[in-house]
């Protein structure tokens, strides 16, 4: 029963991490259509950021609550300013161009940010600070949940709740769930569609930021490779939600990080990533509007 | 003129409707079209006229009624629900677009040769070896389309590509194109919108000189002149149901045309 | 970019406006790449390192790009603006030269004699680079079909170039299968494997079936990786043996010598079915299904079998290329079928241009013999792949050399079309 528990509780810590990146997916592709390719990236110089900037501060020997905030929000500050100039380089030109051309400019730009920190910093897997520590109020139940899931499951919750009220009730808000149903409607009602489709991409960008930082802390090693994978399963998480619906996200983030954790439980962790590989490839063909997605008709 | 055969109808709608989650958008539509006849299919906007195109070729499956259509030449009928787009043409059936959809990077011949397609056969070893068969297709394939376009009057610009027309050219290309896959009735999806008076009138002579070529044409059309002096027969829809069928004159009087057009409080 | 003469026109205002923007932009990315580019931590010494010194080259080199890429969008502006009525469809120089029967095949000569003389005129080290280039111009060919003519976004291509060199691998190793019998088994396995991944995907939207078939891809690699008792996973297979001839035993030199010719018989053969595909009528519907998918289904085109035409045809170039590819390095692993395998031969297609054979042989030809005679910029690779794909959507979507439409004359009434092959 406590192996049980324990997949259960992983499974969940992994999907909440999931959810903080395919927010990101699920919010631009629901205001301009696209699958936002470097994403993943985007999360990896999250964690990146983070790395640098805690490490650098305990080796100055700050104090670990200081380093936890400020690597935070560095991370979530250059995250934001990535996912900002990615959109207004490699998007923006072409939001009237032909649909396949952002998606190769996206691979372009995922290909090219990978590749920046892998010459820049380094192609090794590096040891990341313990920024969440050992709680003695969780010796109890350590067998079941460390304190770094813990952490995380809060975390998330806060910033999905947060992200809610946000879409809900401010201006901005309003205007990406205007933009979103019909931008050419967004555009005559005087909202400023540009804008709001960065202000999506800084908002989607610094959430993936907060997971790069949490996953890096909670796994402990980071390598300029991570976003790949990651964004990979965060989009099958976005798709299984239903791309475009924000509580769909979350709820095909649970789904994935639940099943995967089960499955690497019970049955083999061999083949972890093929799991989500073929659950990415069986919704897309077989009920490409997820669960709580719509499906689009077609216009003739 | 018209060697007109009435009561030997080549499109059959019975009960047509079709469902868009809740929203009824076509509603129990009885029409036919008979042989070499000019049918114009008219309505506010919103009635349900591109709809009810969308469901004749396939594009949408209608939730119930009856698509029947008959070869003039051989008489064979055959059940349209169901089937595919490409399978409608096939048999005989050919539309164009309201928003145009020509294939744009392509040359205005190749956008013809395409309508070809369905008529020719020749595979992937005949387009390595290009054995006779296939030449002799091919050289048929471009000189059909050519006479086409000169029918069309594009023949002037057969390399140009179909992106560089003026608009009038790409409505009439359109309706070439839709001319090589030898249909027996062609579905036109407003013809004449955008086009200034002159490029109407050329548009009108070559509808005429289609229909006297034997081919039925089904019309949507907003231009009341236009439909008047074309159609033998009009049918009006409103909120996908037909509310009106007769002669251009019948319509012009007709009390729930005026006020589907107009609203409640006139006539 | 701009000549001195072209600036004189233009007004003082704008230059200033644009320096100042491009100053704004580089003080941008100074922020932007501030803790990556600069700050550097060792985390087990615990020791940092603050490299300033990138922080001027960030500057400069955003502030000259941003400049180029300004007078690049200004200078096509106006030339949109100058041609708007007039200008047809204008083919490049290449083209212009390509179409005179009285170059083209002159030229054709002189290409094939140096390719023919390669080998001899150079090292056979030289060659066997060579060798790789012409091994991704078919490979660019093959995605050409399915991404540029058919218009069908393959992120997963590199799949059936595993398939085509594990099938060598396996056959040889099992069954003591030769080159030439595992030749077109590779090739026909592979397009196989493109009709069965083409079944599921075909009624996918564009950018799906650009996420389905990378998901394809990289499932097929990580079975190839976890699979021991089948493919011997990481450690891959070794001992793959190199074509024969006529059972004649060659030196290292001799072989690497005659790859080459084969590799240069099987570009030749590529070219020739590719153009012969592409103006033909599955061609022209391929096309048409990348125009306007609906369109092309009105027009009475069945688009789940030339969908399937294109994957097969697409699949089955990069299973060939895969047996040669077991073939030339006596060796497979699943590391060499990774996605950016896939993303450099998407990078070849787009550069060169999309459905355009000479652009996908030039673009094959920068992409693979540069980095590999620029030593010092073969690490910068993957970074310029990624850099080529983004700056071609937006400067030129088209491609370095955009594939020209066939065109027909017509001489009276009745007259046969004088046929002029573009390619």
């Amino acid at each position: 029963m406590d192996y049980f528990i324990e997949l259960f509780l992983s499974g969940l810590t992994r999907g909440s991490i999931y959810a903080l990146i395919a927010l990101g997916y699920t919010m631009v592709y629901g205001i301009i259509g696209l699958i936002n390719f470097a994403h993943g990236e985007i999360y990896m110089i999250g964690a990146f950021t983070s790395f640098i900037v805690a490490t650098t501060l305990s080796i100055y020997g700050f104090p670990l609550a200081a380093i936890v905030v400020v690597a935070g929000v560095a991370a979530a500050i250059w995250s934001s300013a990535y996912g900002y100039t990615v959109e207004q380089i490699a998007y923006k030109p072409l939001r009237h161009a032909p649909r396949l051309a952002p998606l190769i400019s996206a691979i372009g730009m995922s290909i090219l940010l990978q590749n920046y920190v892998l010459l820049a910093q380094t192609s090794d897997f590096l040891p990341f600070p313990k920024l969440i520590p050992e709680f003695a109020f969780m010796e109890p139940v350590a067998h079941v949940i460390g304190s770094s899931d813990l952490v995380i499951l809060i975390t998330t919750a806060m910033i999905m709740l947060a992200l809610t009220l946000l879409i809900k009730f401010t201006r901005i808000g309003k205007a990406m769930r205007a933009t979103a149903q019909d931008r050419t409607m967004a555009l005559l009602v005087g909202i400023n569609v540009d804008r709001v489709i960065s202000a999506t991409f800084i908002l989607g960008s610094a959430l993936a930021a907060i997971g790069g930082l949490l996953i890096a802390s909670h796994i402990g090693q980071i390598n300029f490779a991570i976003g790949f994978i990651a964004g990979i399963k965060a989009f099958t998480a976005a798709v299984l939600g239903g791309i475009g619906s924000i509580p769909g996200a979350v709820l095909g983030s649970l789904v994935l990080g639940l099943t995967e954790s089960f499955a690497t439980g019970y049955v083999s962790s061999d083949y972890e990533d093929v799991f989500a590989f073929s659950l990415l490839v069986l919704i897309l063909i077989f009920k490409p509007s997820g669960l709580l997605g719509k499906a689009d008709t077609k216009k003739v | 003129m018209m060697n007109k055969r009435m009561n030997k109808p080549i499109l059959n709608v019975s009960g047509l409707t079709i469902d868009f989650g809740g929203i009824r958008a076509l509603d129990h539509l009885d029409f036919d079209v008979q042989v070499t006849e000019i049918v114009a299919l008219i309505g506010p906007n919103g009635a349900g006229k591109t709809t009810l195109f969308n469901c004749l070729t396939g594009i949408y499956r209608p939730t119930d009624g009856e698509i029947l259509l008959a070869c003039p030449k051989t008489g064979q009928q055959t059940r349209l629900n169901g089937l595919k787009p490409n399978k409608i043409t096939e048999r005989g059936m050919a539309r164009t677009f309201q928003n145009i959809r020509l294939f744009s990077r392509m040359t205005v011949l190749e956008n013809v040769m395409i309508g070809r397609h369905c008529r020719t056969h020749s595979l992937i070893l005949g387009a390595i070896f290009r054995n006779r068969k296939t030449r002799e297709e091919e050289q048929e394939t471009i000189h059909k389309s050519y006479e086409i376009l000169e029918k069309v009057g594009l023949a002037g610009q057969v390399n140009e590509l179909a992106g560089n027309l003026s608009y009038g050219a790409q409505r009439r290309l359109e309706i070439g194109r839709a001319l090589a896959t030898e249909p027996f009735l062609l579905l036109l999806d407003e013809p004449a919108a955008g086009m200034n008076p002159q490029e109407t009138a050329v548009l009108v002579a070559l509808i005429r000189q289609i229909r006297d070529e034997g081919h039925a044409i089904l019309l949507i059309e907003h231009d009341m002149k236009l439909v008047m002096t074309l159609s033998d027969r009009v049918v009006v829809m409103d909120y996908g149901k037909k509310i009106a069928q007769g002669t251009p004159d019948q319509i012009r009087g007709n009390r729930d045309v005026i006020k589907a057009y107009l609203g409640e409080d006139v006539g | 970019m701009i000549t001195a003469k072209e600036l004189t026109p233009i007004n003082k205002k704008i230059i200033c406006k644009a320096l100042k923007r491009s100053l704004l932009i580089s003080l941008w990315f100074v922020f932007l790449t501030f803790p990556i580019m600069v700050i550097k931590v060792n985390p087990i010494e615990r020791t940092v390192s603050w490299r300033w010194g990138n922080i001027a080259y960030v500057a400069i080199g955003s502030f000259v790009i941003s400049l180029l890429a300004k007078a690049w969008l200004v200078r096509k502006e106006r030339a949109a603006a100058a041609k708007t009525a007039a200008c047809p469809t204008r083919a490049s120089i290449f083209h212009n030269i390509l179409q005179r029967p009285g170059c083209r095949y002159p030229l054709a000569a002189l290409l094939l004699g140096v390719a023919l003389a390669f080998p001899h005129l150079f090292s056979t080290y030289q060659a066997n680079i060579m060798t790789t280039a012409l091994m991704y111009i078919v490979l660019g060919l093959g995605l050409n079909i399915v991404v540029g003519v058919a218009g069908l976004l393959d992120l997963g291509y590199v799949a059936f170039y595993a398939i085509g060199a594990y099938s060598y691998a396996l056959l040889n190793l099992h069954f003591h299968l030769g080159f030439w019998a595992a030749l077109p088994i590779g090739g026909l396995l592979a397009a196989l494997f493109g009709v069965l991944l083409g079944f599921p995907v075909l009624r996918l939207r564009g950018d799906y079936l650009a996420i389905v078939t990378l998901g394809f891809g990289e499932i097929i690699r990580l079975i190839l990786e976890n699979w021991n008792a089948f493919s011997k996973g990481p450690s891959g297979i070794s001992n793959i043996p190199r074509p024969g001839f006529f059972g004649l035993e060659m030196s290292l030199d001799q072989a690497m010598i005659y790859m080459y010719y084969l590799m240069i018989g099987l570009v030749l053969l590529a070219i020739f079915v590719v153009n012969r595909l592409q103006h033909s009528r599955l061609g022209r519907a391929w096309l048409a299904l990348r125009e306007d998918e609906i369109a092309c289904q009105a027009m009475g085109i069945d688009k789940t079998r030339i969908k399937l035409t294109a994957f097969a045809l697409g699949a089955f170039w990069a299973g060939l290329i895969g047996v040669i590819f077991a073939a030339k390095t006596t060796f497979v692993n699943p590391a060499s079928f990774t996605f950016m395998e896939s993303a450099i031969i998407l990078a070849i297609v787009v550069l060169g241009g999309m459905g355009s054979i000479i652009g996908v042989i030039c673009g094959a030809l920068i992409l693979i013999l540069l980095p590999e005679y620029l030593r010092a910029l073969s690490e910068y690779r993957m970074l310029a792949f990624g850099a080529i794909l983004v700056a071609m959507m937006i400067f030129k979507p088209e491609g370095l050399i955009a594939g020209v439409r066939r065109t027909y004359c017509f001489q009276g009434r009745k007259s046969t079309a004088a046929l002029q092959d573009d390619e």
